[in-house]
């Protein structure tokens, strides 16, 4: 069915047939014609931002916490270029984000116009895909294109660039169809490989599951099914950062996340493995550490529905191509069928040699004194919250991979922060559109001060929409990850990593309007936590931690899984030339 | 702690020297890549290949199915047998690229590229050169008394061989077109 109506009001249409409910925006002079459609309608909820960068991680904390795309309205040039750290974050983290700005009138494209810039180029390399609409006519089905393309396959961030005279004009509006898309990834499996991971699978004596998020992105069926899969055959299991919550945290198989600063066991077993089950996950250089030295003696099986990601760092021996979800349910189907074998007797032995290294128990720490350990900071907020309808968001750095190791994930969906690109600053944004998806769940974002204030203008936006959303930050006055670094790399020059003319925390929330904590002292962190969670509005938590704490296990940068760092007595000279150039 | 010792401008200690390397040979491999004829389809192959840092030794685009909208993108590109694998895979998930065929694996293939050469001289060299291109079946398209311009179609290796020839006897200036390519075979 076709309709005649302006640009504008065809934006809106489609995004109400899409099935939007919330957009994040800002709005300027080249999205007006879209604001003013906005005005006159209840259906869709906008969410006025402080800036366009938040519009972007507010919409990928909900598209993260709800498995539908965010939505984000911003205006030409300035509104645009700020939109870029945002897409490129979800574009690392494959989210899928649909980001629509405005652009000058189509006959001043070119012409250096007040606001003007090439969004199209700009975005090209950090988007999905883009489009630049030139006729109105095109308008709703593009639209409805970009929600389809953001969604299949491998997510990610798409954008559509409408100039002023587009919305304004008259064109016909078409409803959303499926199938007019030629872009449909394939998302069922190679039966004869599936066949050939069921048999590895039944005569594996050190198996390991490896997975991402790629499970998360495949919904929640994948979890399930992933779930069922370490039930039936009892392997351990561990998890990339951006897959925690794909296998409870509480479940008997699961060895903690792997990776730079994951756990000692998880690291041992990926290291030690004959056979390694990698479900949506990419081997990252987080990840594999030294490629030379990962994982030598493994049989490797790699899921994943984007072909690029399959033999890009690491080469596999059963690549499957498909979505997580259908192949998990054929591989199920197949093992049973095969009559549900293992290898018990070795698995057994294999979980001997995986419960002697878990008791080195490389997450243990002290707390002395008065003085928090940032470790115990997160300890205590995680035996505090645990029980609670509870999503996490985090900022980049130290406090990031300690909620990694000390909080628990034991739903997918629960868990934001930027992985591929490590963008400061992701985590207040993303609190609020998690907030925004579910007004009435604890929304928690782990901070640090540094990355902390890259975005705290958004605060404002949590105090206008009434959002309580919980800004726990631990304050080391430190660049902590950074810091680290210059400790282990630079001679321990501390350059310009450190926090200096930090704002008090507690007027700074009290100026927003929202509730200011401060905690300095070990023996009133818990009061302090359950004032926080007790306080029905936003706050903003300044937990005063231990300045130089490091992050420990660590991987050094061009080390292998087996020569991990566990505390600060490894430390002295293990990072030599060749693996201080990585990053 | 030892100081870092890395010489100004080396690779030597480049994060990518610790990969392991499947094989070190470098192919050369012809690519044909259907496209949506769309605003920035061009750009978007050309940023892949610049953002990546991959090679483009040659690139040649036109429309080639006017009312399917489908343009015909024949790239040449250099790279281990690993980095040619993730091209065609990195190429296939740009949203309007429809098809990816590697002309190199997938049987035989002609490849062809147009070139033309203005070549200017007088008395023997200006016989010479006219007499090289009738052995090599190139046009003269253009004349003045003392220049010609050469139309010559073949095989890259065969252009390049009559670039070679002509350099001696005057050559001015060459425009070439980049290689076009079909599989051979009905199919």
């Amino acid at each position: 069915m076709t309709r005649q109506m302006t640009g504008a009001k065809i934006v809106v249409q489609a995004l109400k047939d899409q099935g939007v409910d919330t957009v994040f925006g800002y709005p300027g002079g080249a999205v007006l014609p879209i604001y003013d459609e906005i005005f006159q309608q209840n259906d869709i909820r906008h969410i006025l931002v402080r800036h366009e960068q938040g519009a972007t991680h507010a919409a990928e904390g909900y598209a993260r916490a709800t498995g539908k795309p965010g939505v984000v309205l911003v205006t030409s040039g300035p509104g645009a270029t700020n939109a870029v750290t945002g897409l490129t974050d979800a574009l690392m983290d494959s989210i899928p984000i649909v980001v629509l700005t405005g652009q000058v009138p189509t006959f001043m494209i070119g012409s250096d116009a007040f606001q003007e810039a090439d969004t199209v180029g700009i975005t090209r390399p950090c988007t999905k895909h883009n489009w630049l609409v030139k006729d109105t006519d095109e308008l709703s089905g593009v639209i409805h294109e970009a929600f389809h393309v953001a969604i299949s396959g491998r997510p990610g961030p798409v954008l559509i660039d409408i100039p002023k005279d587009v919305q304004f004009a008259n064109g016909s509006y078409s409803d959303p169809k499926p199938a007019a898309s030629h872009y449909h990834p394939q998302v069922k499996g190679d039966m004869a490989e599936i066949e050939k991971l069921a048999d590895a699978i039944a005569s594996a004596k050190r198996p390991v599951f490896y997975t991402g998020g790629g499970v998360i992105n495949s919904g929640p069926a994948a979890s399930q099914l992933l779930r069922e899969l370490v039930d039936a055959t009892d392997f351990p299991i561990t998890s990339t950062l951006m897959g925690l919550g794909c296998y409870p945290a509480s479940g008997k198989n699961w060895l903690g996340m792997l990776g730079m600063h994951g756990l000692y066991e998880a690291n041992m077993a990926m290291h030690d493995c004959d056979l390694m089950i990698n479900i949506g996950a990419r081997f990252d250089d987080r990840i594999t550490g030294r490629i030379d030295a990962f994982s030598p003696k493994s049989l490797k099986a790699h899921i994943d529905i984007d072909p690029s990601s399959i033999n890009k760092v690491i080469r596999v021996d059963i690549p499957i191509l498909g979505d997580v979800a259908h192949v998990l349910e054929d591989l199920l189907k197949v093992w049973k069928a095969k009559g549900r074998k293992t290898n018990k007797e070795a698995v057994q032995k294999w979980w001997g040699q995986i419960k002697d290294w878990r008791a080195v128990d490389c997450l243990a720490f002290t707390q002395k004194g008065k003085t928090i350990k940032p470790q115990y900071a997160l300890a205590r907020l995680e035996e505090l919250t645990k029980d609670m309808d509870r999503y996490i968001c985090t900022e980049v750095g130290q406090h990031q991979m300690w909620a990694a190791q000390y909080l628990g994930f034991e739903d997918p969906n629960r868990w934001m922060t930027s992985g591929g690109l490590g963008t400061m600053g992701y985590g207040t944004p993303a609190s609020i559109g998690v907030q925004v998806a579910h007004p009435d769940a604890l929304v928690i974002n782990v901070a640090g001060e540094a990355s902390w204030l890259m975005n705290m203008q958004e605060m404002g936006t949590a105090v206008q929409y009434r959002l309580p959303v919980k800004q726990f930050i631990m304050n080391n006055e430190r660049l902590g990850m950074v810091r680290q670094w210059q400790e282990l790399l630079h001679g321990e020059r501390y350059s310009h990593s450190w926090s200096e003319a930090l704002p008090d925390f507690v007027k700074l929330a009290e100026a927003f309007g929202a509730k200011g904590i401060m905690c300095d002292n070990a023996d009133d962190l818990d009061e302090a936590i359950k004032e926080m969670l007790a306080y029905d509005g936003p706050v903003i938590f300044d937990c005063l931690v231990e300045k130089h704490e490091n992050c420990f296990p660590m991987i050094p940068s061009g080390k292998a899984h087996n020569e991990m760092l566990l505390g600060e007595a490894d430390t002295q000279g293990v990072i030599d030339a060749k693996g201080s150039v990585l990053v | 702690m030892s100081p870092l010792k890395i010489k100004k401008g080396s690779s030597s200690h480049s994060a990518y020297n610790l990969r392991p390397t499947f094989s070190d040979v470098q192919e050369r491999h012809t690519l044909a890549v259907m496209v949506d004829n769309e605003a920035g389809v061009l750009a978007r192959v050309i940023g892949l290949f610049s953002g990546r840092g991959y090679n483009i030794e040659s690139l040649t685009v036109a429309e080639v199915d006017h009312e399917g909208h489908l343009s015909r993108i024949t790239i040449v590109t250099t790279g281990t047998p690993q980095v040619i694998e993730q091209i065609k895979a990195q190429l296939g998930r740009i949203v309007p690229v429809h098809e990816v065929h590697d002309l190199t694996v997938e049987g035989p293939s002609v490849e062809r590229e147009l070139a033309l050469f203005k070549v200017a001289g007088d008395g023997d060299k200006r016989i010479e050169a006219l007499r090289l291109a009738e052995i090599f079946r190139a046009n003269v398209v253009d004349s003045t008394l003392n220049s010609f311009v050469f139309e010559i179609t073949g095989a890259p290796d065969k252009i390049d061989a009559f670039a070679d020839l002509m350099r001696p006897l005057g050559l001015q200036e060459v425009a070439r077109t980049g290689v076009a390519a079909l599989a051979r075979g009905a199919e």
